[in-house]
Order: structure tokens, then C-alpha cells, then sequence
């Protein structure tokens, strides 16, 4: 403030950094490798991605790993068992069912269904609560209100009961699974990208931006949706598992994903009735959600603490 | 009445609080009654504590937020009658925070290119030599042209915020507590970058800030608020020199010295800042005032024309109610 201050000015821009620009180049990697470092380093991050990664390429490449045809009834050959059991036959890895189908090849298709219905619901509940959480928490006020409440009235809705009802009477393909499970699993993401909005939207920089002359449009899509972008992107893992979770359960009851398609949870179900004398017909479809539901959990765990650190709870 | 380049009148902005399904919606006036003048190549020294409607009038003056009641002429014109693009490219603000004025996923070249883009009407070449001439008058080096944020400091990072204001050229800068949130090495830096850039772009200041040194130091004219009101308006030197006010004697004397020896200083303020919501009746300062007299209860004051271009609004300076005060005028 006194003039003899302007004397004592050595810049943080200036002097210290300029002289050396080559140290400092060596010293701060850009953001992109920053984030490559993060990425490997975390190591239940790796090992997620790397199950999901073999997951999707089965679920892609099945008509190739598949050794038989997954409808393919061969009465015979009715519950052999796998390939460790006493009786197992190396042309069934993991053995056929009670209709004489290849388990294996059950199982790899299985993994198409689960994966098909985990991501489109995602999808459909993504954009529809995303776009509910963004215009909730940006225009507050009345449109607050009334995204607020279908929110709650959402909420107090029992999803397994509601799909349930949805499906007998609509009636159980993959297709109504999908679209019934996008316009009920949308609450979290409304919740959580409502609360982003709102604190985003306060920060100086939006201010900014408005003063500066953007439109809204331009303020929800190049100010707020990137900086809340880590937050989605987790919410998106978590109702990817949700989603599969609950295929499972509805084609386990009955009344999800119809026979003769392969699902895991329909093969659980189908599975039952045989499980005390053949328990692998019900482990080994338990066994393929449970890695799936882990490994899609541990990737959001991982990609919360790799975008977003500071919401660590 | 030539020469004003921003005018208030009587501005006032109301928000309702509390409003429940069953209980009343309440008022809070954050200002109340604002008539400011900036001229041309002023600076003016918005002065006053933490919630006295600072940051309420500088928002209103930039259009963000619609007044209540009274008007705003920029250049002659209602603010709320100009095109808001038009209203973008003569004022601009600059952030308290220069941690969270800027968007932490853009890169320091988006962030300064970002009025040039909105407001169209230039080729990526130009908006690229703009953008390395704003860069060096702010003392930016090139290089960081592709850094994010995170990557710079706190007075770095008031400069980006200062390239990006000043690239669409305003007439006007707001600058609502420019420095506060930096180190005090850095704060002068930012000042006299602040000082160069107004004698090199012609460029008119309003300078928010509760930092009276800076102030004094920066602004030609001194406005000081008190709960939505400003209750003294007066050439820098003179306001110094001679505060009138019992408000501005108060704030004045509460200024902390660098002498250890000193102690925090007693601006006998015996009680709390007034509740907004509820202010007090009369002159909204004498629950606080030390001169405060029956009639301060009563009847709030006017503004009382003091020296050549200022006023107070206080009863003390009022002939009318001179009666009352006898030996309080000091």
C-alpha cells in the first residue's frame, strides 16, 4: 500500500519461476499424467477395472467363448457336473443344467443380460435424474419444489414391489426390465446432483460467468456439469450394481428377464429346486453377480477417490 | 449532472426469509435506499462491515440481481432496460476469492478467452492475440496460458481473474474485496496492478472492501454503509481527514496498528450489529451510537450536505435538530 511496497514486489509470476521455466516443467506434470498416476496407483481401482474389463469383452465376444449353443437342449445329457466334480466331462467346463444346457455357455451369455440391463437402466435413470438434480438445484425455487416432491413421492415407492407389480402387468421381457428399472432407480441420482448444483451454483465463478454474459445454458453445461461430473460418475456405478442386482432378483422371482434367455438370476432361480444335490447350478450365477456387483462397486469406491477426493467421507 | 457514469436511485432490494407454509413471509432490507454517483475515472471506496448490503449493491449494480425498488442508470440508461451482453462488456467484476472465482476444469486460457467467446465476433487468432496481450498486461507469463488453477497461487490467480475482467475493455470494474483473500506481500502487487491498469485503460473503480488502508490509499470518493444505507459519502481526504459520522469515527478508530503495544482498539460499539431483520427504529446506528440522543430513536436522519461534494446522515450535523446536541458535535 505505501509506495516503498511496490519496492519489495517480487512477483509469484515474475521473478522465481521464470528464471528456471525448465525445473518447473520437470517439476509439475501436466493434469493429464497426474491423473494416469492416480488412475494406476490405486490398486482396488486396477483390479476392479480389470475384472469389469474381462466382463465386457465376455459379454461382447460371447458368440466367440461360447463353447455351445446357451439354448441348446440336450436331454441326456442332463445335469453333468463341472469339470472338478467326479463325474465332470471336459466338453462342459462348468457342466449343463437340468434341460441339458452348456452352464458355461449360460453363464457368458448371462453376463450380456446383466451388463445390458445394469447399463441402460443406468442410462435412462442417469439422464432423467441428472437432468431433475441439475434444473432442482440451478433454478431452486418453485421448480426446487416440485422436483422435490417426486423425489419424495419416489422414495416412499418400495422399487421390488413397484417393478414387480409394473411387470406382471406389462408383462417380463428384457426390454420393459430395462425401462421400468430407468424410471425408478433416478432418485439417488436426482438427490445427489440437486445438492452438486446447489453448491457449485453459489461459487464465484458461476457469478462470473453470468456477469460475464453466459447464457444459462452455457453456465449448466461448461461451469457446473464438469465440476460435477466425479460425483456422477460414481452415482453411475452404484445404480449400474443396483440395477443388476435387482434384474437378478426379479428374474429370480420370476418375473424379470423370461426363460429360455440366460441370466444369472434367472439361473439361480431355475437352480433352486435342485440345489441341495447340485449346489453349483445356484453357486456359480450367485458367484458371477457377486463379482460383478463387487467389482462395479469397488470402481466407483475407486473412481470417488481418484475425481473427486474432497467428498471422501 | 454530467459526467456520471453510474447513478443510483433511492436503490433498494428486499429479500423475504423464513417464509414457511404457515408462518408470515419477513423482509430483510439488504439495502435500503442507495443514491450513488460515479463519475467518470473514479474510484469509489465502498466502506462497511460484514453484512451492511456491500456485496448486495455490487451484485445490483451489475445486473445480476434485479433492484426492488428505485433505479440504476448506466451511462444515462437503466440498467435493466440494457441488453445483457451490452451490460457484460462495460462492467465487469472482479472476486473477493481467487480460489473459487475460477473454474477449476478450465484451463487459464479458457478462463481469460471466455468473454472473447461468448460475445462472438472474433476469429480464434484474434481471440488468441488478445488474449497474450491482456496476459502480459496483468504480468502473466505465456507459459501458463495451458495451466489449470490449481497450478497457480493465490496472487496468480487474482491476476487471471483480472485478464478475464478487463479483456472485453469495461468502462467500469467492481472489485468487491480484491485482495482480501491474499497474502499481505501479494496484496500490494494486486493493488498496484489495479492502479497502473486504471491509468493505462481509463478505467473507473468501485472498490467494496472493509480494509480502510486500501481505501484510503486507492479511492477518490469514500462511501460508507451501515446497514443498506450509507450514512456518509465524501472526498478520500476529507473523510480522513475529518470523519462526521459517528459510524465512520467508529470504523476509523477500529483500525488494528502493526504496534504490538496498542492492543486491539475499543470502538465503542457497546452493543451487537442490529439485527437486519428487525432494524432499529430511527436512525438504524443509535442503539450504538455514543452521541445518540432522544430524537436519534424517533426520527431517522436525512442526509445533511457536508464540505463540497458530500454529505452525513446524522441528526448531529441537522440545524434542524441542533437543539438537541450540545456538546456532541466534536
Amino acid at each position: 500500500m505505501a509506495p516503498s511496497d511496490k519496492a519489495i514486489a517480487t512477483d509469484g509470476a515474475g521473478v522465481a519461476t521464470a528464471r528456471m521455466p525448465s525445473i518447473e516443467t520437470v517439476m509439475q506434470p501436466n493434469a493429464a499424467t497426474m491423473l494416469a498416476r492416480r488412475i494406476l496407483g490405486h490398486r482396488s481401482f486396477m483390479v476392479a477395472a480389470i475384472i469389469m474389463a474381462g466382463l465386457i469383452l465376455t459379454a461382447i465376444f460371447a458368440p466367440l467363448l461360447a463353447p455351445h449353443d446357451p439354448l441348446d437342449q440336450v436331454l441326456i445329457r442332463r445335469l453333468i457336473p463341472p469339470i472338478w466334480a467326479e463325474k465332470g466331462q471336459w466338453e462342459h467346463l462348468l457342466g449343463t443344467d437340468m434341460m441339458g444346457r452348456d452352464y458355461l455357455s449360460r453363464m457368458i451369455y448371462g453376463a450380456r443380460v446383466s451388463l445390458l440391463i445394469g447399463f441402460c437402466a443406468m442410462m435412462i435413470s442417469g439422464v432423467l435424474g441428472t437432468v431433475m438434480g441439475v434444473c432442482a438445484g440451478y433454478f431452486g425455487g418453485r421448480v426446487d419444489m416440485v422436483i422435490t416432491f417426486l423425489l419424495t413421492t419416489r422414495l416412499t415407492l418400495p422399487v421390488v414391489m413397484v417393478s414387480l407389480a409394473l411387470v406382471a402387468v406389462v408383462g417380463g421381457s428384457l426390454q420393459t426390465v430395462i425401462i421400468i428399472l430407468g424410471c425408478l432407480l433416478w432418485d439417488r441420482f436426482t438427490v445427489v446432483m440437486r445438492s452438486a448444483t446447489m453448491q457449485v451454483r453459489s461459487l464465484d465463478y458461476v457469478r462470473a460467468a453470468s456477469a460475464i454474459g453466459c447464457s444459462t445454458r452455457r453456465i449448466i453445461f461448461s461451469e457446473i456439469l464438469p465440476n460435477i461430473l466425479g460425483s456422477l460418475l460414481v452415482i453411475a456405478t452404484f445404480e449400474i450394481a443396483h440395477a443388476v442386482l435387482l434384474e437378478a432378483a426379479l428374474s429370480f422371482l420370476g418375473l424379470g428377464v423370461q426363460p429360455p434367455t440366460p441370466s444369472w438370476g434367472l439361473m439361480v432361480s431355475e437352480g433352486k429346486d435342485y440345489m441341495l444335490f447340485e449346489p453349483y447350478l445356484v453357486m456359480l450365477p450367485g458367484l458371477a453377480i457377486f463379482t460383478l456387483v463387487l467389482a462395479i462397486n469397488l470402481l466407483g469406491d475407486g473412481a470417488r477417490d481418484i475425481f473427486a477426493p474432497e467428498n471422501r467421507n | 449532472m454530467t459526467g456520471a457514469l453510474l447513478e443510483t436511485f433511492d436503490v433498494t432490494r428486499s429479500f423475504a426469509v423464513g417464509a414457511g407454509i404457515f408462518s408470515q413471509k419477513q423482509m430483510l432490507k439488504a439495502v435500503n435506499g442507495v443514491s450513488l454517483r460515479v463519475n467518470k475515472g473514479d474510484v469509489l471506496g465502498l466502506v462497511g462491515e460484514s453484512g451492511c448490503g456491500k456485496s448486495t449493491l455490487a451484485l445490483m449494480l451489475l445486473g445480476l440481481l434485479p433492484a426492488s425498488s428505485g433505479s440504476i442508470l448506466f451511462d444515462g440508461k437503466p440498467v435493466s432496460h440494457l441488453p445483457r451482453l451490452e451490460l457484460a462488456r462495460r462492467i465487469q467484476p472482479i472476486f473477493q476469492d481467487p480460489y473459487s472465482s475460477l473454474n477449476p476444469r478450465k484451463s487459464i486460457g479458457d478462463i481469460i478467452s471466455l468473454p472473447l467467446r461468448v460475445h462472438g465476433a472474433s476469429t480464434a487468432a484474434e481471440r488468441q492475440r488478445k488474449v497474450d496481450e491482456i496476459m502480459e498486461l496483468v504480468g502473466l507469463p505465456q507459459r501458463y496460458i495451458t495451466n489449470y488453477p490449481s497450478q497457480l497461487s493465490g496472487g496468480q490467480r487474482q491476476r487471471v481473474a483480472i485478464a478475464r475482467a478487463l479483456i472485453m475493455r469495461p468502462e467500469i470494474v467492481i472489485c468487491d474485496e480484491p485482495t482480501s483473500a491474499l497474502d499481505v506481500s501479494v496484496q500490494s502487487q494486486i493493488l498496484n496492478l489495479l492502479m497502473d491498469l486504471r491509468q493505462e485503460l481509463g478505467l473507473t473503480y468501485i472498490l467494496i472492501s472493509h480494509n480502510l488502508a486500501i481505501v484510503e490509499h486507492i479511492a477518490t470518493r469514500v462511501s460508507v454503509m451501515y446497514l443498506g444505507r450509507i450514512v456518509e459519502e465524501k472526498e478520500t481526504e476529507a473523510l480522513f481527514r475529518r470523519a462526521e459520522h459517528p459510524y465512520t469515527q467508529a470504523l476509523l478508530a477500529s483500525v488494528l496498528t502493526p504496534e504490538p503495544g496498542l492492543g486491539i482498539p475499543d470502538a465503542q460499539l457497546g452493543v451487537e450489529f442490529p439485527n437486519p431483520m428487525d432494524p432499529p427504529a430511527g436512525c438504524t446506528f443509535h442503539p450504538r451510537c455514543p452521541h445518540a440522543a432522544v430524537v436519534c430513536s424517533r426520527k431517522a436522519p436525512r442526509p445533511v450536505p457536508r464540505g463540497t461534494a458530500g454529505f452525513t446522515e446524522c441528526h448531529i450535523y441537522d440545524e434542524a435538530e441542533s437543539v438537541s446536541f450540545k456538546s456532541a458535535a466534536a
